[in-house]
């Protein structure tokens, strides 16, 4: 039973949620929290990747791999919320359709 | 010493000029005429000493300034070159100018640019100096510039009349084409002598009379081109028939400027250089004579409008215009003296006659003579004096005007062939004159009043500071003749003008004594014209009446309506057929149409940014997916 689970598995299972977090990433146009969310997805996504592949292919990297990303990622959020917060205390919003001075 | 006399008196006016355009805004009108007045005077009065010295000691001043131009071999000097020719213009430039000023200081004295006015009339005195000093052709071109160029600020002088502005640019356009030839005749002289200079110039014209140009497939000879070039020059200038059109609607100046521009400055010009190159002019038969007829047609035409106009100083200028005639037809003769001579004797009478003109206007406000008559009460010293110009305008013994056209007429008879036709020209031309004359004192002077009754019994004599300047302009009306004639020999081509003034036929002339009658023939046309005039006008006022021939007089030959629809309109349509393809075609397919297609592709990126971070990350992912695309279709291709 659990070996008719393969890598394949593993690789459509990541991919679905690296679509889905990056389609929240262009679609969903109201909320910050929800891209970085959405951010946050596609890295789990990638992780899966690299659990998968070093389990089948025996070597402990990718699994330190993953490790460091979710490390790089916690930060990388917490980096995020504080410019939110920023952002938020100067312009009183959060709502990405005010996020548009760089308007061409 | 002297030298420094000249230059001083060249400069002097230029420095005033100078100086009132400049600080016009700082001085007030005493202090600006005070400095203008003064520096006219004191040069008017080296100009006497300067005369003294040339004129009548015969020492030629040769004055190297500095240099101007020194390209391939030419040397081009500023210099002043005092001969007697120039010497005596000198004395009729300042002197005349310097009556202007003085009149000017009392004429405009109301004027708002009564400073910039007094600086225009100084600048446009200083070119004419520079002009008849010139040594070569390039300093006089300057001079002759200049002198269309104050013309041009004097005439358009009341720049809030558009009539006025409009004929400030005539004379400006109708002079370049005249300067046009004239450029063309100082390029042809130094490629072909290699020098502007008026003395080596002269010193070549003979052999260069051999020397044949190629022209438009014509060969004509060197010197035979360079003349006629510079003749056009000198008919745009000093407004002969064909070019002549500036002069009458160049009466919108202020009268001061109308009579400084018709007595002392600029028409005088053309004849002064054609007396100058007379050492070019005597070497090329065909020109004299084509100068000859082009004067006398053009006396005998100015006099035939002057007759039927009815503004005051149109008449003048038409007048004057008709002397300048006779003096082109004097040197199309190859009597360059008599052609002198009457240009001073006829500064003197026709300033008079312009500033009493003046005088007139700024009394009752009205230049129509129908409307004006019965002044001579009035006016009683203006009335003298206009008496007196006119007179002398007609040829009267004693007064100038008959010695010098006296000379005229008898030098053009005494040369036979084509002299003896424009001696018919001249003849009846003084006729004409003298009908004009008599019709202006007649209808403006005498007779009842058409003024109404307020306007006439304002009428006043005019102020002192404008009548003092006409004493001195009466004396020269008086005595410039017998001067000329008894004491320096002006008329005699041996005499005054012996080394300035180069005659060929001198001793063909010399041997030959017309006839006591030919003497006496231009005051007896004159005062034949008199009486014909006083006939004419006694009672005419009341009925005038316009056949075909004063319909063709009255609309001046329709020359101005014939320049309309062969050059002005041609030239309107073609300007805007050249502006159209300009705008429409050139510009629309060239600069604008790279600005558009920039625009265009800006405006098109520009849209993309949205500054929406949504967007941007679709961009990202579409142009990863692309990318992805292209190495997986690369990657089975292969």
């Amino acid at each position: 039973m659990i070996s008719s689970i393969g890598l394949e598995h593993y690789l459509i299972l990541s991919s679905l949620i690296f679509s889905v977090g990056m389609f929240g990433l262009f679609m969903h146009r109201k909320n910050i929290i929800t891209i970085l969310m959405s951010i946050e997805l596609m890295l789990l996504a990638v992780n899966i990747n690299f659990v998968a592949f070093s389990s089948y292919s025996n070597d402990i990297s990718g699994q330190v791999f993953s490790i460091i990303i979710l490390t790089i990622a916690a930060a990388e959020t917490a980096i995020g919320l504080a410019i939110l917060l920023a952002h938020f205390r100067n312009s009183g919003s959060i709502l990405i359709s005010d996020i548009n001075q760089m308007k061409g | 010493m002297v030298g420094l006399c000249a230059i001083l008196l060249v400069f002097l006016p230029l420095i005033s000029g100078v100086t009132n355009g400049l600080f016009c805004q700082y001085f007030s009108k005493k202090q600006a005429s005070i400095i203008s007045s003064v520096a006219i005077v004191t040069s008017s009065v080296l100009a006497t000493f300067t005369f003294y010295n040339v004129g009548i000691n015969k020492e030629i001043i040769h004055i190297t300034l500095a240099e101007w131009l020194v390209i391939a071999g030419i040397k081009i000097h500023w210099a002043i070159y005092v001969d007697q020719l120039t010497s005596i213009m000198f004395i009729v430039v300042t002197w005349i100018s310097a009556m202007v000023h003085i009149y000017s200081l009392g004429y405009m004295k109301d004027d708002s640019g009564f400073v910039r006015f007094l600086a225009f009339l100084s600048l446009f005195t200083f070119f004419m100096l520079a002009l008849v000093s010139a040594d070569n052709f390039l300093q006089l071109f300057f001079g002759w510039e200049g002198v269309g160029l104050c013309s041009y600020l004097l005439i358009g002088f009341w720049y809030q009349k558009k009539s006025a502005t409009n004929a400030a640019i005539k004379a400006f356009l109708v002079n370049r084409v005249g300067d046009f030839a004239f450029i063309l005749g100082i390029i042809t002289i130094i490629v072909y002598f290699g020098t502007a200079d008026f003395i080596e110039v002269f010193n070549k014209a003979e052999s260069f009379s051999f020397v044949q140009l190629n022209c438009f497939g014509l060969r004509e000879s060197v010197v035979d081109v360079v003349c006629f070039l510079l003749f056009l020059g000198c008919m745009g200038k000093s407004a002969q028939i064909g070019l002549h059109v500036w002069l009458p609607d160049a009466m919108e100046g202020p009268t001061p400027v109308s009579a400084l521009i018709h007595a002392a400055t600029m028409v005088t010009a053309g004849v002064f250089l054609v007396a100058r190159c007379s050492y070019l002019f005597e070497y090329s038969t065909r020109v004299l004579q084509f100068i000859a007829i082009i004067g006398g047609v053009t006396c005998i035409f100015a006099a035939s409008i002057a007759i039927v106009q009815s503004d005051i100083k149109k008449i003048i200028a038409y007048s004057t215009c008709s002397q300048l005639g006779y003096m082109f037809l004097a040197c199309g003769v190859s009597a360059y003296n008599a052609a002198i001579f009457h240009l001073v004797t006829h500064a003197f009478f026709k300033a008079l006659l312009f500033l009493s003109a003046g005088s007139v206007i700024h009394a009752c406000h009205e230049q129509n003579i129908f409307k004006i008559g019965g002044l001579r009460d009035k006016m009683p010293i203006t009335y003298c004096n206009f008496l007196i110009g006119s007179l002398a305008l007609v040829g009267i013994y004693p007064l100038a005007g008959f010695y010098s056209k006296d000379a005229i007429l008898e030098l053009a008879y005494s040369t036979g062939g084509i002299g003896s036709i424009v001696f018919i020209l001249g003849i009846i031309a003084a006729i004409l004159t003298s009908i004009y004359s008599v019709k202006i004192i007649l209808l403006v002077f005498h007779g009842k009043t058409r003024l109404n009754f307020d306007d006439f019994n304002r009428v006043h004599e005019a102020p002192r500071i404008m009548n003092a300047p006409l004493n001195l302009l009466v004396l020269g009306s008086l005595v410039s003749g017998m001067i000329g004639h008894y004491i320096l020999a002006l008329d005699k081509p041996n005499g005054y003008f012996r080394e300035s003034i180069f005659n060929i036929h001198i001793y063909r002339i010399l041997s030959k004594h017309p006839p006591l009658y030919i003497k006496l023939l231009p005051m007896m046309v004159g005062l034949v014209g008199i009486v014909l005039g006083i006939y004419l006008y006694k009672k005419i006022v009341t009925k005038i009446k316009i056949g075909k021939i004063e319909n063709i007089l009255v609309n001046k030959y329709y020359f101005d309506e014939l320049y309309d629809v062969v050059i002005v309109k041609p030239l309107g349509t073609l300007s805007k057929v050249l502006d159209f393809i300009d705008q429409k075609i050139i510009d629309r397919f060239g600069p604008q149409g790279a600005v558009q297609i920039a625009n265009y592709c800006g405006g098109a990126v520009g849209k993309s940014q949205t500054g929406y971070v949504f967007n941007y990350t679709l961009y990202i992912v579409l142009f990863l997916i692309i990318c992805t695309n292209f190495f997986i279709i690369n990657f089975f291709i292969n």
